[in-house]
């Protein structure tokens, strides 16, 4: 061990010693990319089987505060982008990760943000195999912000996406929706709530692929983040052309996440999941793709929440208890919590 | 969830649904010429949509949406009173959520964070106090906002920053009330309402008393009511059965959390922190006479518009609200939100322009998110 | 408006400020108790009441709870006869 430090100076930005004893230590010495060229030189088997394709995504995670009960920024950064991948319908294979660093920030929280990454690219079977840091003046940051790229592979023969959905498919979920949201409105502190609820965060790779063999005629997928399952319903109906009615009934919600939703008047389907995925298949095969992934602890809540109707193309609407039905539309901005 | 989800049982609905018809039918009322009740609360209102009671409901009975919802019935000109205190150096601006995204003449508290101000949102009164504590060298400003419901919390936090002799805490009291503004509508020539859904949370400051004179001036039934599906259906039935037996009395479905005389502990607090200005502005609905509550002298100190000089401590102002817009005859129940020239063209939850747009209680955002509007429009 | 939600006061914490624990569906939050305390803090506990902006407003008054529950219960079980009536009938027609 060569790094005394224990918070990050701008001088581990600087280009010099400071910073490649803290990339060394730090990042390589967990990720242990493949060269120690700036640049991944990459191959994989899946690669050479003709008709694959590659996909390529990236995503930035910011998160206040960076650790909570059930995940870190880390584990959100290695989730979301395998699960950007899933989703399509690639095996995610590589990931790059580049972090920017506020100075002040703890260099132990560095390393445990850093552990939680590796342990979550093992679960996934990809690996870290380029990077970046750069620190910024303590106030230009929040503590720290990842950048993670993804490429995986898909492959041949299958397609999956939401021009595939067609009226009469059943709409799944993988789990009960909401508790990442919840649980960063509560871990934030300024509302001073406080209950046992963890982040869904997970990575969601071997569920599709689970889901995939046993319904080989999955027609779409989705990660529910930002603005919650409702959101997510709202961008399929909308590339597809279909419409999408869910039954409230049906909808899995913990009960401390309907509690955090009526103390702040918010909406649970507008919540964020970090581990959550609304997937579309034909009715005959719903059952076969609900118990693969109720066999895995990342979907033992799996259940079926809605299905597709031809039209009107576009509009997600919802059957309450009481045979009413009322319209799910995108949110306008951010979910702001209210007294009235 | 105990004390709620039990009032949300689907089979006592559809029974309350079956018995309202039958007595909307008895009373011979029809969608040409339907019983116009009208449900105070915006909390009401969203709970009317949110479990698509309007849809079920017999179409002889239409909710009008009343002027309840402080958010929405807040002058431009408050707004822009806030962002003034909020952008004065050293100020921690506190506010609930729900007024982040009224619009001011110049910006709404959104914006102004986005340009530097120092904006909090917080869940309670209490948090700003805690922050007060936190930080001596800062002037904490909580923008106090409500009816009789919320005034309490913020009469009780004054009360505890005196005691505590904090210096650095203030309250921007945009306080109102309810009887006023229901009597302001009563008296409009044009008025069409047979019926009241009387405020539940507002009642259990205030007991059931204050109605009164709705009953016995004005010949109207009144019934507080609960935010739970079958407490609205319920009260929906206590008023049409009122209707159909010719009575106008006050009655409270919400006895669970409504005492007949309020809670006293609250009313003293009210009473000895606010008096009541002589009036005060309503988005819409223009000044109303002694609707609207200011601190007493006594907690000058604790007065952020007689601190930063700002508001009615300057004087009476006179502030144009926009043309063309009509949330004031929405509100009185003459239009629809779809009646509107201005919904969905120059209004929008993006771009609100009236009060009805702007919180997710308003009767217009209510009816642009829960998709009436684009439904009656198809 | 004023969004109001049955939580139960599972302790007290500051007498001094009457501030207690109240629950909310395993979510706590610490409230102010001043409008429904009486003599006895302490007998606030296990009590529930509607809670809003971090304040008890109103103890629940879990009789007439039950009052209104037994008269929809009632509702709804003369809604169901009515609704397999109607069932029987659909079925012999």
């Amino acid at each position: 061990m060569v790094l005394r430090d224990k918070v990050v100076t701008l001088a581990h930005g600087g280009g010099g010693k400071a910073m490649r004893d803290l990339i060394a230590e730090v990042f390589t010495a967990v990720f242990q990319p493949p060269g120690s060229e700036d640049q991944a030189r990459l191959m994989d088997e899946a690669l050479r089987e003709p008709g694959a394709r590659l996909a390529f995504t990236t995503d930035s995670f910011v998160v206040t505060p960076l650790e909570f009960p059930g995940g870190d920024i880390g584990k959100i950064a290695v989730c979301g982008t395998v699960n950007d991948l899933v989703v399509g319908g690639a095996r995610p294979l590589w990931l790059s990760a580049a972090f920017i660093i506020e100075e002040g920030c703890p260099v132990d929280t560095l390393r445990r943000v850093v552990a939680s990454m590796a342990e979550e690219a093992a679960k996934a079977g990809v690996r870290i195999v380029t990077g970046d840091t750069k620190v910024v003046e303590r106030g230009k940051g929040d503590g720290v912000f990842v950048t993670t790229s993804g490429i995986g592979v898909i492959p041949p023969g299958r397609e999956i996406g939401a021009v595939q959905v067609r009226p009469g498919d059943v709409v799944l979920v993988n789990g009960v929706l909401g508790d990442h949201g919840a649980t960063i409105l509560a871990a934030r502190g300024d509302l001073a709530l406080s209950s046992d609820i963890q982040s869904d965060c997970a990575g969601l790779g071997h569920l599709m692929e689970a889901a995939l063999a046993a319904a080989p005629g999955i027609r779409a997928a989705r990660d529910c983040t930002r603005g919650g399952l409702a959101s997510t319903l709202n961008e399929i109906a909308g590339e597809a052309g279909v419409a999408i009615e869910l039954d409230e009934t049906a909808l899995p919600l913990r009960d401390e996440v309907r509690g955090v939703c009526e103390i702040l008047g918010l909406d649970p389907l507008y919540l964020a999941n970090e581990g959550r995925l609304a997937l579309f298949c034909p009715a005959d095969q719903a059952e076969a793709a609900l118990a693969a992934m109720r066999a895995l602890p990342e979907g033992m809540g799996a259940v079926a929440v809605g299905r597709v109707l031809a039209a009107p193309a576009g509009r997600v609407t919802m059957r309450t208890p009481f045979g009413g039905s009322r319209i799910v539309d995108m949110l306008v901005g951010e979910q702001l919590p209210r007294i009235c | 969830m105990k004390f709620a989800s039990e009032f949300r049982d689907p089979v006592a609905a559809r029974a309350l649904l079956t018995a309202i018809a039958a007595k909307v039918d008895a009373i011979g009322a029809t969608k040409a010429k339907p019983l116009h009740l009208m449900e105070i609360c915006g909390g009401h209102t969203h709970s009317i949509f949110r479990y698509g009671l309007d849809k079920l409901i017999h179409e002889g009975i239409e909710f009008i949406h009343g002027p309840g919802c402080p958010v929405c019935v807040l002058p431009m000109a408050r707004v822009d009173e806030c962002v003034e205190i909020a952008e004065r150096p050293g100020v921690i601006f506190t506010t609930f959520g729900d007024a982040m995204r009224v619009p001011g003449h110049r910006k709404s508290l959104m914006q102004a964070k986005a340009d530097g101000a120092d904006i909090r949102m917080v869940y309670s009164p209490l948090d700003a106090l805690e922050l007060a504590r936190r930080n001596p060298g800062r002037e904490v400003v909580f923008f106090g906002l409500g009816f009789e419901t919320t005034t309490p919390s913020t009469a009780l936090s004054i009360q505890q920053a005196a005691r505590e002799g904090l210096t650095n805490f203030s309250v921007f009291c945009n306080h109102i009330t309810v009887p006023e503004p229901i009597k302001a509508l009563l008296d409009d020539p044009d008025m069409v309402l047979d019926g009241f859904i009387g405020p539940g949370h507002v009642s259990m400051v205030i007991g059931v008393h204050p109605y009164d004179f709705i009953a016995r001036d004005y010949g109207k039934p009144l019934v507080v009511a609960g935010f739970e599906p079958t407490d609205l259906l319920q009260s929906v039935l206590m008023l049409v059965t009122q209707i159909a037996e010719g009575r106008a009395e006050v009655e409270n479905q919400y006895a669970r959390v409504v005492p007949e005389h309020g809670n006293p502990v609250s009313i003293a607090a009210i009473a000895d922190v606010y008096e009541r200005r002589p009036s005060f502005e309503w988005r819409g609905l223009g000044e109303i006479d002694a609707s609207g509550l200011r601190i007493r002298p006594k907690y000058q100190a604790f007065d952020a518009e007689e601190k930063f000089g700002i508001g009615y401590a300057t004087g009476r102002r006179n502030v144009p609200e926009i043309e063309g817009c009509a949330c004031g005859s929405v509100m009185m129940g003459k239009l629809k939100p779809t009646g509107c020239p201005q919904f969905g063209k120059g209004c929008t939850p993006e771009m609100p322009l009236g009060a009805l747009m702007v919180s997710s209680e308003g009767a217009c955002a209510a009816y642009w998110q829960y998709g009436g509007a684009r439904v009656a429009a198809e | 408006m004023c969004l109001g939600i049955p939580g139960r006061i599972t302790a007290i914490t500051d007498p001094a400020r009457l501030m207690a624990m109240a629950e909310v569906s395993g979510v706590r939050r610490e409230v102010n108790v001043a409008c429904v305390a009486g003599n006895d803090l302490d007998a606030l506990v296990s009590q529930w009441a509607l809670i809003h902006v971090g304040f008890a407003m109103s103890l629940i008054d879990e009789d007439e709870a039950a009052k209104t529950l037994e008269a929809l219960r009632d509702l709804g079980e003369a809604q169901e006869t009515l609704e397999q009536m109607a069932l029987s009938q659909e079925a012999l027609a």
